[in-house]
């Protein structure tokens, strides 16, 4: 009974050699592994943990990016498009102008030479009518001076006479 | 080619603990043949002592009931669980350790190996021995005692040391490793090793520290991890029936005194104003604060110790129970005399303890994890600043 | 004798403790059914619990053992 007693007791009397052995294994490890593998791997896993959260923050924010790009894209887009309405349509509009006021000044030509070829044909008129005038008044001349030359007796040759120098007029 | 580095590496580390491990075993058997001639002699010289110490010892091993047919259940199992100066491998086989004596009474140091007792059985040597320094020991349950009554103090490397080197030995082999492998991988995927070990560690650090102790944690992470894989590497290796583990380490109220106390100084050396605010000027009436502060003060003392008797108590329940099924075997046997019994003894035993082991293997992580929790959790209540309102 | 008084205290002494520990386990487990998504602070402030009525019951059963 003597021995069990000594080793019951044993087992909750810490041995002071046991604890010096302890305190210097644990001291040294503590120091070790504190220094040499905790630490550092702690803080590897902080800083993995920090890029962690911060590749995916910039992840979003490259999604909100590309978002608003794609935005920005189709507006541009869609304002080329309406500018190249817009410049289609100005072109348009500029040949038919162009085409029209070519057309407008055709016709002022074409209307304007048309009055000038009745001025001119007036003209012509007017000379030709100057002409036969004159002609005829010099005929008429000519006839009152042959008239006048010939001695008036006769009335028959008189009347002969006129007919034959009416007959002569050529008005052409 | 990185992958073959690191088998090159895996086997050097396994050669090394077989060659430690052989080493050894080697050392026993020499020492065993070199005191055979030396213990003669020594008979010659200090016959009268020799045959003393052995009429002792017979008178010992019938307390043990070794002899007489009766099994002494509770004195086996004590010695199970206890600290010794060697491992029984098996049969004969006795793996001596180094012991080394402070004699205080004589102010003699010794140093010699634990098979110098000659034939140990259940603790006891089965001889004295006179050392270098003229000082004669004897070996009775697991405890190195002078012949002439003298003080010592015990330094040797026994059972327990020598499973806090292992131990430590195998949690620098890892941990060094995978800090390396941190520093090589930094910025890329864990692989391997790293990536099995930063779990726990981030475990520790994530779960444990974090939220009992709060913005300072970084300062105790070093602290609450060694702690954390000290326990959790002993209590498995105490787990391990044969020589390397078999050590109780955990289990021992040595060890875990200091593991408490280094707890304790950690708290109160780190104990902020509002902590001991707290103690010796509790937030009461005047008329409580003296019997609250005496409560607070004790309260600092009782923390640490039951965190100490926690983990002791624990591991060695554990032992204990495993070793009682054990003893089924051996009870029901009636020490060899009835094998049907013996078989009975182990059809019920077996399943129980596979059963038990499988519920220390819980318990070996769940006393791991309480008493760093817990030692963050002390730290963690005297590091605290409350905002004053 | 002594040791047979001693394993009647630690008897009782696990007896205080079963019952303390059963009444965590109970209250962990209905705050968990009530409140599922604060299971993880449950389960540690279980533990915690638990291991302080532990430690009680291990003085009782150290003393136990002392006096055995």
């Amino acid at each position: 009974m003597l021995l069990l007693e000594s080793s019951a007791f044993s087992l909750v009397t810490p041995d002071w050699g046991l604890v010096a052995w302890t305190t210097i294994i644990f001291l040294l490890l503590w120091l070790l592994l504190g220094k040499y593998a905790f630490k550092p791997i702690a803080k590897s896993l902080e800083d993995r943990q920090n890029s962690i959260d911060d590749a995916l923050s910039q992840a979003e924010k490259a999604r909100e990016e590309i978002a608003s790009l794609k935005a920005d894209n189709e507006k541009i887009l869609r304002e080329a498009r309406e500018e190249r309405a817009q410049i289609i349509k100005e072109a348009k509009d500029q040949a038919k102008r162009i085409v029209d006021e070519a057309n407008d000044k055709a016709k002022d030509e074409i209307a304007k030479k048309h009055s000038d070829a009745i001025a001119e044909i007036n003209n012509q008129k007017m000379a030709a009518i100057m002409e036969v005038k004159n002609m005829i008044g010099a005929e008429t001349v000519k006839l009152a001076e042959n008239v006048l030359s010939r001695e008036l007796s006769d009335k028959s040759s008189q009347e002969a006479f006129i007919a034959q120098e009416v007959s002569k007029i050529n008005l052409n | 080619m990185t992958n073959m580095q690191k088998r090159k590496k895996i086997n050097l580390a396994v050669t090394f603990i077989f060659s430690l491990l052989l080493s050894f075993s080697l050392f026993a058997g020499g020492g065993d043949k070199a005191n055979k001639g030396h213990a003669a002699g020594k008979d010659h010289k200090h016959g009268t002592h020799a045959g003393h110490s052995h009429d002792k010892h017979a008178d010992g091993h019938d307390h043990h009931g070794h002899d007489d047919g009766e099994f002494d259940v509770t004195g086996t199992i004590l010695h199970h669980i206890a600290d010794a100066n060697g491992f029984h491998v098996g049969g004969d086989v006795y793996i001596p350790l180094p012991c080394m004596i402070y004699n205080t009474t004589h102010g003699k140091f010794d140093m010699f190996m634990s098979n110098n007792f000659g034939h140990v059985s259940h603790g006891n040597g089965e001889q004295t021995y006179k050392a270098g320094s003229g000082m004669e020991y004897k070996l009775v349950a697991d405890r190195i005692k002078p012949v002439d009554g003298s003080n010592i103090i015990d330094f040797s490397i026994t059972k327990n040391v020598f499973g806090m080197l292992l131990g430590s030995l195998i949690l620098c082999l890892i941990f060094f490793s995978v800090a390396k492998a941190c520093r090589k991988n930094e910025g890329k995927k864990p692989t391997g090793l790293q990536n099995a070990m930063e779990p726990f560690v981030n475990f520790v650090v994530e779960d444990i520290a974090k939220p009992n102790i709060g913005h300072k944690y970084m300062k105790f992470v070093p602290y609450l991890c060694t702690v954390f894989f000290f326990i959790l590497v002993l209590n498995l290796l105490g787990l391990i029936p044969f020589f390397p583990g078999s050590a109780n380490v955990t289990g021992n109220i040595a060890v875990t005194l200091v593991l408490s106390v280094i707890t304790f100084l950690l708290t109160n050396l780190n104990g902020s104003k509002d902590y001991w605010m707290h103690i010796f000027n509790p937030p009461v009436p005047m008329l409580l604060k003296p019997p609250l502060a005496l409560l607070e003060f004790i309260g600092i003392f009782t923390k640490p110790f039951a965190l100490m008797i926690r983990l002791f108590a624990n591991i060695s329940a554990g032992h204990i129970i495993i070793l009682s099924l054990v003893s089924l075997v051996f009870i029901f046997g009636k020490m060899g005399a009835s094998m049907a019994g013996a078989g009975a003894g182990a059809a019920i035993a077996v399943p129980f303890v596979l059963f038990m082991n499988c519920i220390e293997l819980l318990v070996a992580f769940l006393q791991a994890f309480i008493f760093t929790l817990l030692s963050a959790l002390f730290i963690g209540l005297a590091v605290e600043e409350h905002d004053h309102h | 004798m002594g040791g047979g008084l001693a394993a009647i205290g630690a008897g009782l002494a696990v007896i205080g403790a079963g019952l303390g520990i059963g009444q965590i386990g109970k209250g962990a487990c209905e705050g968990t059914a009530r409140q599922p998504e604060a299971g993880g602070d449950i389960r540690t402030t279980m533990i915690i619990a638990a291991a302080l009525i532990e430690g009680a019951a291990l003085f009782g059963v150290v003393v136990a053992l002392l006096k055995n």
